[in-house]
């Protein structure tokens, strides 16, 4: 069993949990991820690790609640337990001083970004974020992502703060403006990260995303996190799980998502209608 | 006393025991194990069929050296208790081993009775008396020695880790067993399904070694969150085995193998077993809906007989089973094939698929194979299997499982580099030792050979830690 620290809403839905690891908290690189089984019934959830201190011996993460386990996630307060917690898996994202950089976060994807733009800091990069949202109340990390950047911009899609708009006119802007980018680190939803992929492809930037197939065991052993890139079958556990986002097959992983729609489905209605009883009891 | 007044003639006339099973129609729709044991009167029958060579060949098939004539000899003698003790001198896991070695091709291909009939059901009868010790709870703790005050780390709590984690323990060393999930067991939990080796009884044998003193740490992946030099640097092991297994799926590397559908046979048994998707949504975790689809198992293995009757389980209308060569050749236990055909699995033989088809939504469709014939025998001594020209026809299957093999997973290779491995990534040793190329460190188990069986293991994993034993033992007379 693996004790909550902390645990605190940033936004509706999103919530940051600080869990006690202390070997995960003292080996873990920017770009890792652990596994989570919330209880003993519980699937094994791949979540990036958002940051750690090793002195406490602590990890972070970032969660949004989307199925079961997530939502399951979600209603743990400080205090409570979960039952597994495994990593860091997945290999560290490749950070050197390219020049300048681009961390660009989708959604909860800011949670994964964060790390690496505190990584491509520490090594010399001009960082430059852009932190993209659906609307106001849903912009995370917002003071902590301006703390690492040179340059700090939000983007959101009803206008409601920050440029009006997706996070890859912010990023052609950026390039219009005649600004050299070195490396673009792209983390969010599928069509994002494709788009992100498509603004940069002409101008040949290298450009790295981060993939969410469906996990298992995380650690080689079972293959359901394969993604196609290049024509070529890659695990994204081991042998990502980031890649040079114009070699990805995105429409290969989005259909690969899909498989347990209806299952998934079932599984978070039937809890959310649980809590729900519990409440009223 | 009643064995000895039988004549040789008379054990040779008593037929060999047929070991109760569940109904093939209602088994092919449950999960519970399907063999049912022995009775202890059947025990005794089958025992008795033992003639007592002079010079027992069964012995010289097991891996491990059970003393298997000695063991059923008490079993005829209606000492069930000290059988089940006789094996356990040899093999700490008999329960397990009765049900999933292969016997037909280790101690009971070698019984004399092979030459005019069939073998004495050695497996069976271990499986008796490992089973009627554990159901009596009588269980008893091995003596354990006086602490040597050495450290011993094993990496992976499957067949391997856990022969070679209760030698070392009971040889008195302080024994840490770290595993990459959740659950411990390994191989026994995630890959061999509950219908052939419940999982209560791998529960049952990791207890006893927990009342041994070894300490188990779960989640813990080596290679990520701990390595082979940090165990012996920084927490103070004297000596590592490594016991991780063969846990990187081959995939065939023909188009369409990313299709929603298509999967390796360790995760679809992994989510099977291990996470329980067959009582899902009591579980969490899903596995492909199977009720009244096709399903194609592309291998002839156990762990492809233990994937198609799955499927099957799971309420598969067709559960193919598309082998390349033909039934002759299929490594699977004789056993596991015959259970199989009993429950209404279909045999593919001397089938290949060239390429996996599917809809707009990459979903699979259909398989799209050639069929094969016998040739001349390649490396393996099998008929190679050779293409018939023209063949080429569509299997439509909504699943597919891919079980042919698996190779070494990279973690350890990538972060212990000086552990020189093979061609094909699996640890180099000696055998005599297990010993890897780097001080201290040992590896057993498919990771030294490649995929194989569980006793193999086991036996490595004894070896191991024999040698282990006189390593440390010599290093604190020294």
């Amino acid at each position: 069993m693996y004790k909550i620290v902390s645990a605190q809403f940033l936004a509706e839905n999103i919530k940051k949990i600080e869990i006690e690891a202390p070997r995960i908290a003292k080996k873990r690189k920017a770009g890792q991820f652990v596994m989570i089984r919330v209880g003993q019934t519980g699937e094994r959830v791949p979540l990036t690790i958002a940051g750690s201190d090793p002195e406490k011996g602590t990890i972070t993460i970032i969660v949004q609640g989307m199925g079961k386990s997530t939502k399951e996630l979600n209603r743990k307060e400080a205090g409570d337990t979960i039952n597994d917690i495994v990593g860091p898996l997945g290999a560290p994202s490749h950070i050197e001083n390219f020049g300048t950089a681009v961390s660009i976060g989708g959604g909860v994807g800011a949670a994964i970004a964060y790390p690496t733009a505190v990584a491509l800091k520490e090594a010399g990069n001009y960082v430059i974020t852009i932190n993209g949202a659906r609307s106001k109340d849903l912009v995370i990390l917002e003071e902590e992502m301006k703390a690492v950047s040179d340059e700090a911009y939000i983007t959101t899609d009803d206008g409601s703060y920050g440029l009006h708009g997706f996070v890859t006119q912010k990023l052609q802007q950026l390039i219009d403006s005649g600004k050299k980018i070195d490396y673009v680190l792209a983390i969010g939803p599928i069509p994002m990260m494709k788009a992100i992929a498509e603004v940069t492809r002409p101008y040949n930037i290298p450009t790295v995303v981060s993939l969410n197939p469906i996990m298992v065991d995380g650690t080689g052993m079972c293959g359901g996190c394969r993604v196609t890139i290049n024509n070529e079958i890659k695990f994204a556990c081991v042998d990502g799980p980031e890649f040079d986002a114009h070699l990805v097959d995105f429409k290969n992983l989005t259909d690969r998502n899909k498989i347990y729609l209806t299952e998934e489905k079932q599984s978070a209605e039937s809890f959310v209608h649980k809590c729900n009883l519990q409440q009223q009891l | 006393m009643e064995q000895q007044s039988i004549t040789t003639k008379e054990r040779l006339a008593i037929p060999r025991q047929v070991m109760l099973a569940q109904d093939p129609e209602g088994r092919n729709k449950n999960f519970k194990e399907v063999n049912l044991g022995y009775t202890p009167e059947q025990a005794k029958q089958e025992a008795l069929r033992c003639i007592q060579c002079k010079d027992p060949a069964c012995i010289k098939g097991c891996p491990v050296n059970i003393k298997i004539d000695q063991f059923i000899k008490m079993i005829a003698d209606g000492n069930f208790l000290g059988a089940a003790k006789k094996i356990k001198e040899d093999n700490v896991l008999p329960a397990i081993c009765g049900r999933v070695c292969p016997q037909e091709d280790q101690c009971e291909k070698l019984c004399i009775l092979t030459k005019k009939r069939e073998s004495v059901a050695i497996g069976n009868l271990e499986r008796f008396a490992a089973d009627y010790e554990r159901e009596t709870g009588n269980i008893e703790l091995p003596v354990i020695h006086a602490s040597t005050g050495k450290k011993v780390a094993i990496i992976g709590s499957g067949p391997a880790g856990l022969s070679c984690a209760n030698d070392l323990a009971q040889l008195g060393h302080a024994v840490t067993v770290f595993e990459a999930l959740h659950e411990l067991g390994g191989v026994l939990m995630y890959g061999i399904p509950e219908f052939r080796l419940p999982k209560t009884i791998v529960q049952t044998e990791i207890d006893g070694m927990k009342k041994l003193g070894i300490t188990f740490v779960p989640n813990a992946v080596a290679g990520r969150s701990i390595t082979v030099d940090e165990l012996l640097q920084e927490e103070g092991f004297d000596a590592v085995f490594i016991g991780v297994g063969a846990g990187l799926p081959w995939f065939m590397g023909i188009p369409g193998e990313n299709l929603v559908g298509v999967y390796s046979a360790n995760e679809f048994l992994t989510r099977v077993n291990l996470m329980k998707s067959y009582d899902f949504p009591e579980n969490d975790t899903p596995v492909f809906n199977c009720q009244g689809k096709n399903v194609a198992v592309f291998g002839g293995g156990n762990t492809a007989m233990d994937a198609v009757r799955t499927a099957k389980r799971l309420g598969a209308e067709h559960a193919y089973i598309v082998y390349r060569r033909s039934e002759a050749e299929m490594p699977a236990r004789k056993e596991e094939v015959h259970h199989a055909r009993e429950e209404g699995i279909e045999f593919l033989m001397l089938m290949n698929p060239l390429e996996f088809l599917g809809n707009d939504q990459q979903w699979l469709t259909g398989a799209k194979c050639l069929k094969m014939e016998l040739g001349e025998p390649d490396d393996s001594g099998r008929r190679r299997p050779v293409p018939i020209k023209d063949s080429e026809f569509i299997l439509p299957i909504d699943m597919a499982v891919i079980s042919i093999g698996n190779g070494s997973n990279p973690l350890i290779k990538q972060t212990t580099p000086d552990i020189d491995v093979s061609k094909r990534d699996t640890i180099v040793v000696d055998m005599n030792t297990m010993a890897t190329s780097k001080e201290n460190v040992y590896a057993g188990g498919d990771i030294v050979t490649g995929g194989a069986t569980v006793i193999l293991a086991m036996g490595a994993g004894r070896t191991a830690a024999a040698a282990i034993h006189e390593k440390l033992m010599n290093t604190t007379a020294n």
